[in-house]
């Protein structure tokens, strides 16, 4: 979505206890002083809907529908360069993953070709306990954009004949070799 | 001097060469290297965003099967996103209550950590454990006449680095001399590869790293100390080349392996077939 350059904060919905789902940061994000170190050390801010310095002001004034519907934070690559400059060191990396975060567990869909990403690593992840990059591609590819796939598949096959892709058939039933660490995990964070 | 070793998902399938050219160096040095038993994965920059406990159970699993072989060894990563995974787990378990609820995740894995372990990276190993100085005495080639612009990449020196600057890094530098190489300096040393922008963002991750592709491509080649660094810089060469719309086209090598070729390493331990955009021409450069 674009994001006006004037919001109208009387007419928005906001909800000033968005921060503090927001860890690290928490409350330190409001010391952000809007100097904009973050934004001019981002390697994605030119591709970037609203820039790293606008979306802390945005958390700052809760502007939760805002920022989560923004592409800012599937464009981190978590270079660590914002939170490396921050003058307030904040840890601003480590926050994006909580949106990431809040994201993938309440609006998936909105962001697939991303959120894809994440559920397929873990998926791969949680059954084989190391990662197999090419049932990883092929279970993300399916669920995103199939066509997609073809514009990968010179180079894949190129990766192939390098010996750099190992096929291997996937297993797909019988117990996954991190479920119980999942499991418990889940179980610790009351998610089951 | 004795280390155990985390290879990480990369380094035992698409980076293999990195693993065994890393190896071939450590033993050439005459360390003593123990690859981890029944290591995981370590969760890479995925976990943390599926839960905050999972971002650091599955590094603490490891961890906690280190700190039961190790003996009060280091362990050694060559894999900068698993390096920042582990260090940002061991700051995250100096908090007592963090590291009991770690604990109690590893439960069901019969395991249990401390907190001792330490991780160091490959690079710090070569820099600070072994130095310009011992890596010189082991050159039987030197790479004379090769210009070799070192990348770092973003996670190798940020945030967690102890052994490095994290906006200007220089631990490749005195390794690269004493190799012979010529130093090529230039704008994106520490810039970010662009990570799995390459595949969920194509365009611009593409751009991210044509900017570093660009800014090196005076030098006869690239010196990375990360598999997803090298992934991002050598397979995607003819797609950057149609963003940037012009060729690009420079042989990127693990810096083991340039190390490797001037300690005189049979090829099985360099492997430099296994690279997209061929090494053919560093070789070339040597032999002339
Ligand atoms: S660098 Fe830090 S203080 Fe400056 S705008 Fe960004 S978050 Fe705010
Ligand atoms: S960590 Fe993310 S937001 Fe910060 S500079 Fe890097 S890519 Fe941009």
């Amino acid at each position: 979505m674009t994001t006006p350059d004037v919001i109208n904060l009387t007419a928005t919905k906001r909800d000033p206890t968005f921060v503090n789902r927001l860890t690290p940061a928490g409350h330190q994000l409001y010391t952000c002083i809007q100097c904009g170190t973050c934004t001019a050390s981002c390697p994605s801010a030119a591709a970037m809907d609203i820039t790293p310095r606008q979306m802390w002001r945005m958390v700052q004034l809760g502007l939760e529908d805002e920022v989560l519907h923004s592409k800012t934070m599937w464009l981190c690559s978590t270079c660590y360069q914002c939170q490396a400059r921050c003058p307030r060191g904040i840890p601003l990396t480590e926050t994006i993953a909580k949106l990431k975060q809040i994201a993938l567990q309440e609006r998936i869909e909105e962001w697939r070709e991303s959120t894809a990403f994440y559920l397929a690593f873990s998926d791969v992840m949680h059954r084989y306990g190391r990662m197999r990059e090419v049932e990883f591609m092929a279970r993300y590819f399916l669920s995103t954009n199939p066509l997609g796939a073809l514009g990968y598949a010179g180079m894949g096959l190129t990766l192939l004949r390098r010996g750099k892709l190992r096929p291997e058939l996937p297993r797909l039933r019988g117990e996954g070799r991190l479920d119980r660490l999942f499991d418990r995990v889940a179980e610790l964070e009351g998610r089951q | 001097m004795n280390y155990l070793f985390y290879p990480g998902c990369s380094m035992e399938a698409s980076a293999l060469e990195y693993k065994t050219s890393m190896l071939a160096v450590f033993q050439t040095l005459g360390a003593e290297v123990q690859e981890l038993d029944d290591w995981t994965c370590c969760g890479a920059s995925v976990a943390p965003v599926m839960s905050d406990l999972l971002g650091l159970a599955l590094p603490a699993r490891n961890l906690a099967l280190a700190e039961k072989a190790g003996d009060g060894r280091q362990m050694v990563v060559g894999c900068s996103a698993c390096y920042v995974r582990f260090q940002c787990t061991n700051a995250a378990a100096a908090d007592r209550v963090v590291l009991e609820r770690i604990n109690l995740a590893l439960e069901v894995e019969n395991l249990s950590y401390g907190g001792t372990v330490q991780v160091r990276h490959m690079l710090d190993v070569l820099a600070n454990d072994f130095g310009p100085g011992v890596i010189a005495a082991h050159v039987k080639r030197p790479l004379t006449g090769l210009k070799v612009a070192p990348y770092y990449g973003c996670q190798t020196v940020r945030p967690y680095s102890a052994f490095d600057d994290g906006q200007s890094p220089f631990s490749m530098v005195g390794i690269l001399e004493a190799l012979g190489a010529t130093v090529y300096h230039h704008l994106r040393e520490a810039h970010c590869c662009g990570t799995a922008l390459l595949t969920t963002k194509s365009d611009v991750g593409l751009r991210i790293a044509g900017e570093i592709l660009e800014a090196a491509s005076p030098a006869d080649c690239i010196a990375v100390v990360c598999p997803m660094c090298h992934m991002n810089l050598d397979s995607y060469q003819d797609k950057v080349s149609q963003v940037l719309g012009k060729p690009v086209k420079i042989p990127v090598l693990f810096l083991p392996q340039l190390i490797g070729l001037a300690f005189g390493l049979p090829d099985r331990a360099l492997q430099l077939k296994r690279h997209v955009i061929s090494a053919d021409p560093v070789l070339a450069r040597l032999a002339a």
